[in-house]
């Protein structure tokens, strides 16, 4: 059985669905990080200064595009799983000789190309608003690829367990919106006092903005190997989780 | 022997504590055209579940073509081709893409798998519709689509749960014609249906579930000759009377006429008996035969006694079991 053509079929189908409602998935967000700098960035940013040795529409800038990135893998992978699991077409691979690991990496392989591609789109808008600064682009390119692919395994876990819709609207509106606006995208985690800058050591959101921001401008608020070694933990652990949950078949067999 | 299917000893206990099988064993032989028949909720459907891997089994074990599904899933899976019950492909895709799609599950190629899609719904009679997402497609044409996708992958196993559910009759038949050609090329078919007369002209062996226990295993030759009695029923040509019909039936004892009304008159045949000595006995009295055919499907018949029977012996245990409990 050849792996390669079931992976390239689910990631062919993932990118397909994205695509063709793009007025639903890539439009949106454009509009949404618009509304940003001309709010945060020009209106109010213009009063607040420098932040961190950058004005403050570059100091956003980062955490802006990681926060579409974000959300983005996230809710693909949430919705197309659970479409799949309610329209039942989900069975077409389980009862096709695909190995667990194809499916969870044809899904998250979909969700981290709508992250990126997103992610590309905000960066393209942001351009209107503001000269980008590129201090090491390698970084850049892992941090976006890593955290969406993380992301994109917490949004399948999700529509793993999910009953309805509204199971996979909960956790984006509930834990993943308040992490990402205290994840330090708005703010650099130095102004907080220094309780809420130990709290703030928690949210994984945190390590992703700092380590993408310093890729743009060279500055975080954490050390770029504990970033990455975070990051790197909660990959292994999500995807972990996701082979546990798809080979006992947990909402997905009876 | 390898046979395309064996199961033993698989038990299925739903969380609720369901008991949907109770230790069913079933062989089916490479190359035939099996029925698996039942009333609702009696375990057809969990059964094809579990060989197909939608269903965790709580017990026994399931072969396809000698791979057992616990620890060559896999290899057992890439034999199988199912058409489930339910409509279960996407849909606001393509036809196309959803065909092109499931082959690449199975690892063909893409530049294949269009070729077998322009196969498969040319001859269902779908590729005009190529295009189109799967919601735009009728009942009929959704069940086709079903049956061209499980064939994407060219499965030596098809197995179909109620595949012609609401399809009119004219598209039954030329679905049962497909089904034969496919059976004739060496692929084995399982098929579940409500329409008996449909397993009756298609299936060689059968069995028979019901309450999560196999009641009969079979070929259907051999189910057929349990039959003890058929009823014909005779359209008489205008011209005998009522009367004149009632006259005749009571003159001839050894066979058991019934008059229905002046134009219907129905006979019970046992197997000692044939038409010929009807005909002639017609013949004798004078009364002219339109046409003629059986009252009610034979399979239908012997389903009914069937499932009748082992319902009467589960009372009978109950009791047994009341009155020791006493």
């Amino acid at each position: 059985m050849n792996n390669s053509i079931a992976l390239k079929s689910i990631l062919t189908k993932e990118i397909q669905r994205f695509t063709r409602i793009w007025v639903q998935t890539l439009v949106p967000p454009a509009i949404t990080i618009s509304l940003y700098f001309v709010i945060f960035g020009s209106l109010i940013g213009s009063r607040i200064g420098e932040m961190g040795g950058f004005d403050y529409m570059s100091f956003i800038v980062p955490g802006l595009i990681m926060m579409s990135v974000i959300t983005n893998s996230y809710s693909n992978v949430a919705s197309s799983f659970f479409s799949a699991k309610w329209q039942r077409n989900v069975e077409e691979m389980l009862v096709a000789p695909v190995p667990n690991w194809v499916i969870v990496a044809g899904y998250v392989g979909g969700g981290m190309c709508r992250g990126i591609l997103v992610g590309l789109i905000v960066t393209f808008v942001s351009l209107l608003f503001v000269d980008i600064q590129l201090h090491n682009i390698w970084v850049i390119i892992a941090t976006v690829t890593l955290t969406s692919a993380t992301f994109a395994l917490g949004g399948l876990i999700n529509a793993i367990f999910a009953g309805s819709f509204d199971d996979i609207s909960i956790i984006p509106t509930f834990i993943l919106t308040p992490l990402t606006y205290l994840g330090g995208v708005f703010y650099s985690i130095s102004l907080l006092p220094e309780f809420w800058q130990g709290v703030s050591q928690i949210n994984p959101i945190v390590y992703m903005v700092n380590a993408f921001r310093y890729g743009f401008l060279g500055i975080s608020d954490v050390s770029l190997v504990t970033a990455f070694a975070v990051i790197g933990f909660f990959i292994v652990t999500l995807f972990t989780i996701a082979m546990v949950l798809i080979s006992k078949g947990i909402g997905l067999r009876s | 022997m390898t046979y395309a299917l064996e199961i033993s000893a698989l038990e299925k206990t739903y969380k609720g504590g369901f008991q949907a099988l109770k230790g069913i064993d079933l062989t089916v032989k490479k190359g035939d055209f099996f029925a698996l028949l039942g009333p609702n909720g009696a375990g057809k459907s969990t059964s094809i579940g579990v060989i197909t891997s939608l269903v965790n089994k709580t017990g026994g074990q399931v072969k396809v073509f000698g791979y057992d599904i616990d620890t060559d899933l896999e290899k057992a899976k890439s034999f199988i081709g199912l058409v489930p019950q339910e409509f279960n492909f996407s849909q606001f895709e393509p036809l196309v893409n959803i065909l092109v799609n499931q082959a690449g599950y199975y690892g063909v190629s893409k530049s294949v798998a269009i070729q077998r899609a322009e196969k498969y719904l040319k001859q269902l009679e779908l590729w005009d519709k190529r295009d189109e997402p799967a919601r735009a497609l009728s009942g009929g044409m959704k069940r086709r689509l079903m049956i061209a996708r499980a064939l994407m992958h060219e499965p030596q196993m098809l197995i179909l749960d109620e595949p012609t559910a609401g399809v009119d009759i004219e598209l039954r038949r030329s679905m049962w014609d497909f089904l034969r050609e496919l059976n004739q090329q060496g692929i084995t078919i399982i098929l579940t249906t409500h329409y008996l007369e449909e397993a009756e002209m298609l299936c060689r062996n059968i069995a028979i579930i019901d309450g999560g226990e196999i009641v009969e295993d079979t070929s259907m030759k051999k189910l057929l000759a349990q039959l003890d009695v058929e009823t014909f029923v005779f359209d008489i040509k205008v011209g005998a009377t009522l009367s004149e019909l009632e006259h005749f039936s009571k003159q001839s004892p050894e066979i058991a006429y019934r008059v229905v009304d002046d134009h219907t008159l129905e006979v019970d045949l046992n197997k000692s008996q044939n038409l010929n000595q009807v005909f002639a006995q017609l013949n004798a009295g004078d009364i002219e035969v339109q046409s003629m055919r059986n009252k009610s499907n034979r399979l239908e018949a012997l389903f009914v006694s069937l499932i009748n029977n082992k319902k009467s012996d589960s009372k009978a245990k109950q009791q047994t079991v009341a009155v020791g409990a006493k």
